[in-house]
């Protein structure tokens, strides 16, 4: 079984602020981190290599340092990284990531099935996954917690949705995103870390993909950002001071004139 | 590609350069650069007050017939029984860019045995046209046949815009629709407007909701973003008049390689934390699982759900389905209590944009306190059961 796992490289979240008085976003202290959703898409992946043996290949789009982002999942155990990297592929919206991705997963050869975490925490969009396996035209299946094996060609998948869950069956090659009920990312080993640092990680741009410049990145994008400002400030913050009795009227009060339901 | 730089305008003051976030930019005393960092965030170019930096513009690639798309649609999310209120949402904030385009708003309902009634609703929120597609097919949600209707219905009557909400369903096939369409999609907005020209403008959170971006769509229609459920306000208008139109469709986009094995309701009514109009949360301040029951007494007081922070999961104290934040749930509900949270970003991104956030917590210094609508600054084993007790005295009950 051929697996691939697509990852991101995004900035730490815990150290992402926005300066109170410029408004501007601090960048000092921001580390680059895998998305979190997809350190449980490679455990998802690990995890079927456990139990039924599979060849893992990870691959991501962005900057040569992604290639870090690449080293730091091959150090838990994932057999191949593909890094696609390119100048013309900066500015990427959903549609042109998905068009940059799925084609070097046509160009892996045959994969039965694709992982992905259920969304990536900068952009928060949860697109990429389904506009990949649209443009693959393979069934997919979104905010999976569990994968299991229904037989040779088929998955079982339990979808976390708001209302509960749901058990659905695909053929594969199928694509799956996943939710950190899949499984805590296992650490990486001293052993592959070894590997990892060695390893020689292809990179592939735009021509190894024979991809048209005008097809990826910002000018393969249809949506454009054309304003980005900072949230405007909660206007009604309000600090309660006093006794535990004055504070509870206080508050009371409040939200009884700000008609909240259930008060 | 990188971001555009006028040299005129420059005053090599530098503020862009501490906005990147990507250390990008260089600025010295003679000039400015911009290096093979930059992402195209446009982070920076808001921050210039002499609008001397701007983002190249998308390729235009093959135009689509712009002008062959009119009218605004809906995507009404039917849940095997009712219509979900944000499709309600969507018609009010629809119903405001068709009046301002001077065009048609639509609805699109899908589902299986549909009552006339949960058509008429779509009318009192706004809807001219309710396009209804009622099939056994339908019975259950599943991403490819759903996208293949909603495919065949845009390509017939070529609406100029879509809106769906920012639901496990709408976040599941509508970027199956936007690819199958070839056009651009914005997830999870919360504020929408028509420009001058008559795009749609599409704001939504960036960076955990450190920044709001506007985005569009100006080459490629329809033009299509989920919208945040809980955000858009519901106007009833029960003299709006609308015509129920009846559709079928191809055989061929009614096939799924999905089988639904099972469906299991969530239980747990204070788990669903993305329905709810309240939400009490808990964290590490509450020291033990045992005490979440005061969180509980609280949400069962208000109708509301019982959230938590990462914190509170990691120690064990409570199911990761209530989990709120990042790695968790969502939510924007008109009241958020958080008790015994400190508010670390991974949690506040997920419940700022609720209407009004309540914080208690001992440390004054607590950063959700920032994003409180009222921060009492207390112990919460004495202040919440003080609440609880001043609810039930306040509505005549015995404590």
């Amino acid at each position: 079984m051929n697996i691939a796992v697509c990852i991101k490289q995004v900035p730490d979240a815990k150290n992402v602020r926005i300066d109170p008085d410029t408004h501007t976003l601090v960048r000092q202290g921001v580390e680059s981190i895998v998305n979190p959703f997809d350190l449980f898409a490679v455990e998802a992946a690990l995890k079927i290599k456990d139990e039924f043996g599979a060849h893992i290949t990870v691959l991501t789009m962005g900057p040569p340092q992604a290639d870090e982002a690449l080293r730091e999942v091959l150090s838990r155990g994932v057999d191949d990284a593909l890094l696609l990297s390119d100048r013309a592929f900066a500015g990427s919206d959903t549609w042109a990531t998905s068009t940059t991705l799925s084609t070097a997963i046509r160009k892996l050869g045959k994969v039965d099935l694709i992982l992905c975490g259920k969304q990536a925490i900068d952009g928060d969009t949860a697109q990429v996954g389904p506009e990949m396996a649209t443009l693959l035209d393979i069934p997919y299946a979104t905010f999976v917690k569990r994968i299991e094996i229904a037989d040779e060609n088929h998955l079982k998948v339990t979808r976390q949705t708001d209302e509960g869950m749901e058990i659905w069956k695909l053929p594969m090659p199928a694509l799956i995103t996943v939710i950190k009920e899949v499984g805590e990312p296992r650490l990486p080993s001293l052993r592959h870390k070894m590997r990892a640092k060695k390893a020689q990680i292809p990179v592939w741009g735009v021509n190894d993909l024979g991809l048209d410049p005008g097809a990826v990145g910002l000018a393969g994008s249809y949506t454009q950002v054309v304003r980005v400002f900072s949230p405007s400030r909660r206007g009604d913050r309000v600090l309660i001071h006093g006794t535990i009795e004055e504070q509870v009227d206080q508050l009371y009060r409040y939200l009884k004139e700000a008609k909240v339901p259930g008060i | 590609m990188k971001a555009i730089v006028d040299r005129h305008r420059c005053t090599l003051c530098g503020v862009c350069a501490d906005a990147c976030p990507f250390g990008a930019i260089t600025v010295n005393d003679t000039s400015i650069d911009i290096s093979d960092e930059c992402t195209l965030c446009g982070m920076c170019v808001d921050t210039c007050e002499f609008g001397a930096l701007s983002l190249p513009e998308v390729g235009t690639g093959l135009v689509a017939d712009l002008v062959a798309y009119k009218g605004i649609w809906v995507y009404a999310e039917w849940r095997e029984g009712s219509v979900h209120r944000v499709s309600h949402e969507l018609l009010s904030a629809g119903r405001i860019l068709a009046d301002k385009l001077h065009v048609p708003l639509a609805a699109v309902l899908l589902g299986y045995n549909l009552a006339e009634e949960s058509s008429r609703e779509l009318i009192f929120h706004g809807a001219d046209t309710v396009y209804v597609v009622d099939h056994s097919k339908l019975a259950h949600f599943r991403d490819d046949i759903y996208a293949k209707v909603l495919v065949e219905l845009i390509c017939q009557k070529k609406p100029e815009v879509l809106l769906a909400g920012a639901t496990s369903i709408g976040r599941s096939f509508i970027p199956q629709v936007a690819a199958s369409l070839q056009t651009g999609l914005t997830a999870d907005c919360t504020e929408l407007d028509v420009s001058d020209e008559g795009l749609l403008l599409q704001t939504r959170p960036a960076f955990g909701g450190n920044v709001m971006a506007t985005i569009i769509c100006p080459n490629k229609r329809p033009q299509m973003a989920t919208v945040r459920p809980k955000v858009m306000k519901p106007v009833r208008l029960p003299d709006h008049v609308g015509e129920i139109v009846p559709v079928s469709v191809s055989q061929a986009c009614l096939e799924s390689r999905i089988e639904v094995l099972e469906i299991i309701p969530e239980k747990d009514q204070t788990a669903k934390l993305t329905e709810a109009d309240a939400i009490v949360s808990g964290g590490r301040g509450l020291q033990k699982a045992e005490n979440f029951s005061l969180i509980e007494e609280l949400a069962q007081l208000i109708k509301g759900a019982v959230g938590s922070s990462r914190g509170a999961v990691e120690e064990g104290w409570i199911a990761p389905s209530h989990q709120v934040g990042q790695t968790g749930r969502t939510v924007s509900p008109s009241l958020y209590v958080a008790a015994g949270i400190s508010g670390a970003i991974q949690h506040l991104v997920g419940m700022q944009s609720s209407r009004i956030i309540v914080a208690v917590n001992k440390d004054p210094l607590a950063p959700i306190f920032d994003v409180a609508s009222y921060g009492v600054v207390a112990d919460l084993f004495d202040f919440i059961p003080a609440f609880v007790r001043k609810i039930k005295q306040e509505r005549g009950e015995s404590s």
